[in-house]
């Protein structure tokens, strides 16, 4: 495999530019302390096979990497199922997976990702609370469901239990998270929306959606429920059997009746729905948002009262990946956690693992906008130049804290999770 | 889809291969072998295509729908709980009836539009030229991919669409109709749009094998134009028609994706339990539906062979 690697990356080097990848190595034997400055030459030469889910493959990455580390980076992107379905299977073909937290939990066990060292990485220290205590701020309760940091750490090298607690080895290093709520159009609704029950509302019968991913559409099914005062859940990132089959049974009683206009599985989906009017209130993705607001549209990432459904990704390392590749991986990690990714990623509406070295690639007006809650006190554009908000406007749900400090839940892999997928399979075809 | 379309192409090429040597090499030839001998090598190299490119995967099917799967792999066991939760549960039947409703009803609009156009390009359009002509027109819209032919549908029948804003500003319809699409009957619709060449194409080509004599005689004998119709055009078009169908049933019946997106995944068939499944890690469990649809799909077919023995009327 490293033969293969490294001949693809001398083809490769010829397209590079000299001053680019002297750059490249001096930043890369800067980066890191300790690493002789021989590899920085050799890491030009190495390929790293990148897959997940399509928030944060982005090629603008690639090309950075290519120019600030030398090294190539492929990426390719592919829906939550199949993320899992690779890693699971796949081992070979990937050197990173690209993946949530949630994602860890069912694919840690067969032994195809390698843990980290937590001393390897220079910004370790400033990860947020969420993926190493759990905890926010040092009062914040932990929410439900798969929280990050309870599948975050391994007790060795060789670990295959997760530790509850900060022990030095990571599974994932975190990388990108969000708090996701319901998308609504204002203009087709023109009325406020305060409650996940809103979702099955008969007033929008017809004009609903819910995503058709089990393991994240029964956590939004399940914020419903609880919001409608039908089900009190232990945990709703762990149901019991009951708690599933009485969530599908309402869910499905809704779907005879018309609520739903469809079911959407990809970003793209969504998009559409939400922007041709299809659809006017629907689990989505904070880029969805985007997405459709830069086509002109109207459309509100809402706060609701009941909290957020929140999700975390990382970063995690192929079992077969050694020697010059290894390094080059954690030489990637330690830029990723540096601050351009993650201002790249802010930018977008998501959040860093470690805001405040993103605060160095962002100007006053983003940090403020999009991490602080503030008005915006100039045009908001995304890293791709469309205009998001215009001065004067604030974030949808407020500051950093107050988003990530009002979740509810993490999306979650269950103990149930088998019955749970007949289930809501049972769901999608009734 | 292309299960039997290869069939076919293997079929040529099997017929081909064989051939050839025994012109290039006339001393070798093949009427020195015993008849049995020379049938089965002709036959060799269809049977070890059809062996390795269709047996051995139906075998490697049926022996993993015995599997058993955790969250994240499978492991070789010989159980039954794939077969027994599929059984067992409601959902199963009530998805089998969906796949065999939506066979039948995209069946029937087929026949009935395939029949039509063939009917008109074999009897009314008088000439060769023309004839070819209105028939390669009818093959053009299946040059682009049929996922894209299916998709254009969307924005044409969705609530803003160019059909509800057409009937609209006619003064048809009040408010937008919701049911023109993710229904039953956009599925049906695009079925419909996607798989009508399939008939026209066998129904077509029986139809213009049919002697014209044969026509001229029945109206000589004073038969009306519909009693020409049912008593010498369509017996004579079965198999064309039969052929026809088994292409329709088994693309409906294999279908997926036309079902996901044209049904907002709101509809489900049997293909989309096994998408379902892989897409969750449980190949056993999308073995055993498979091995179900294959045998309910064979069962169709020799039911519908039954009327017809394609055999004797090619």
């Amino acid at each position: 495999m490293t033969d293969k690697l490294v001949s693809k990356g001398v083809s490769r080097r010829s397209i590079l530019k000299g001053g680019a990848a002297v750059t490249g190595a001096a930043l890369g034997s800067g980066a890191i302390t300790g690493f002789p400055t021989i590899w920085a030459q050799n890491i030009k030469d190495v390929t790293l096979r990148q897959f997940g889910t399509g928030v944060s493959n982005l090629n603008e990455v690639a090309q950075k990497v290519k120019e600030d580390l030398g090294f190539t980076l492929e990426m390719t992107a592919l829906d939550s199922d199949a993320v899992t379905q690779r890693a699971a299977t796949q081992p070979d073909s990937f050197d990173i997976a690209d993946i949530e937290y949630w994602i860890c939990k069912k694919v840690w066990p067969t032994g195809n990702l390698q843990a980290m060292e937590t001393s390897k990485i220079k910004n370790y220290d400033k990860i947020v609370g969420i993926f190493k205590s759990g905890k926010l701020t040092p009062e914040s309760e932990i929410a439900q469901g798969t929280a990050p940091h309870t599948v975050g750490f391994v007790d060795g090298p060789d670990g295959k239990a997760f530790a509850g607690e900060e022990t030095g080895w990571m599974t994932l290093i975190p990388t990108i998270y969000n708090a996701d709520t319901l998308g609504i159009r204002p203009d087709l609704i023109g009325r406020p929306i305060s409650s996940w029950t809103e979702l099955l509302n008969p007033e929008f019968k017809g004009k609903a959606s819910i995503l058709d991913i089990s393991s994240i559409g029964i956590m939004d099914a399940a914020m419903v429920c609880e919001a409608m005062g039908e089900i009190q859940y232990g945990d709703k990132g762990n149901m019991t059997r009951e708690e599933i089959d009485k969530t599908m049974a309402i869910f499905t009683e809704a779907k005879k009746n018309g609520q739903f206009r469809a079911f959407w599985k990809t970003f793209d989906e969504s998009v559409n729905l939400m922007a041709s009017g299809e659809v006017v209130i629907q689990s989505m993705w904070s880029p969805a948002i985007t997405a459709v607001k830069s086509r002109g549209i109207p459309c509100v990432y809402q706060p609701l009262k009941e909290g957020y459904r929140s999700w975390g990704g990382g970063i995690g390392l192929s079992k077969s990946l050694s020697g010059l590749e290894l390094d080059a991986a954690y030489e990637y990690i330690n830029w990723y956690l540096d601050g351009w990714v993650g201002g790249f990623l802010m930018r977008q509406g998501y959040y860093s693992a470690v805001p405040e070295t993103s605060k160095n690639y962002m100007d006053e007006n983003e940090w403020g906008y999009w991490f602080e809650g503030k008005e915006a006190t100039g045009d908001i554009t995304s890293p791709f130049g469309d205009v998001l908000a215009k001065a004067g406007e604030t974030r949808d749900g407020g500051s950093f804290l107050e988003r990530m400090g009002a979740v509810a839940c993490w999306n979650a892999v269950m103990d149930e999770n088998q019955y749970m997928v007949r289930k809501w399979n049972e769901f999608i075809a009734a | 889809m292309t299960d039997q379309t290869h069939l076919f192409i293997h079929k040529d090429r099997a017929a081909a291969e064989p051939v050839r040597p025994t012109r290039a090499k006339p001393s070798f030839s093949l009427h020195r072998l015993p008849d049995a001998v020379s049938g089965w090598l002709l036959s060799l190299p269809l049977a070890l295509v059809l062996f390795f490119f269709l047996v051995l995967p139906i075998v490697m099917i049926v022996v993993v729908s015995f599997w058993g799967a955790t969250e994240f792999s499978i492991y070789p066991a010989f159980q039954f709980d794939n077969y027994e939760f599929l059984l067992t549960s409601p959902v199963t039947y009530q998805v089998f009836l969906n796949t065999i409703k939506y066979a039948l009803i995209t069946w029937a609009f087929t026949l009935v539009i395939g029949f039509t156009v063939a009917y008109f390009l074999a009897f009314h359009v008088k000439t060769l030229t023309w004839q070819i002509v209105l028939f390669l027109l009818c093959t053009i819209p299946f040059w682009t991919s049929n996922i894209i032919r299916m998709i254009s549908w969307i924005p044409f029948l969705g609530r803003n669409g160019i059909a509800n804003s057409t009937l609209i500003s006619m003064g048809v319809i009040d408010a937008p109709l919701d049911w023109l699409l993710f229904s039953d009957f956009s599925v049906i619709l695009a079925f419909v749009h996607l798989y009508t060449l399939f008939m026209v194409v066998p129904i077509f080509n029986t139809m213009m094998r049919i002697d014209k004599s044969l026509i001229e005689a029945a109206y000589d004998n004073g038969a009306s134009g519909l009693q020409t119709l049912t008593n010498v055009i369509i017996p004579l078009t079965k198999p064309g028609i039969m052929i026809g169908s088994i292409f329709v049933v088994t693309l409906v019946m294999g279908d997926f994706i036309t079902v996901r997106f044209m049904s907002g995944s709101q509809s489900a068939n049997v293909g989309r339990l096994i998408s379902n499944d892989i897409a969750l890690l449980q190949y056993p469990s999308a073995a055993a539906t498979a091995v179900i649809l294959l045998i309910t799909v064979l069962l169709v077919i020799s039911i519908l062979l039954r009327f017809v023995d394609i055999r004797k009327e090619l």
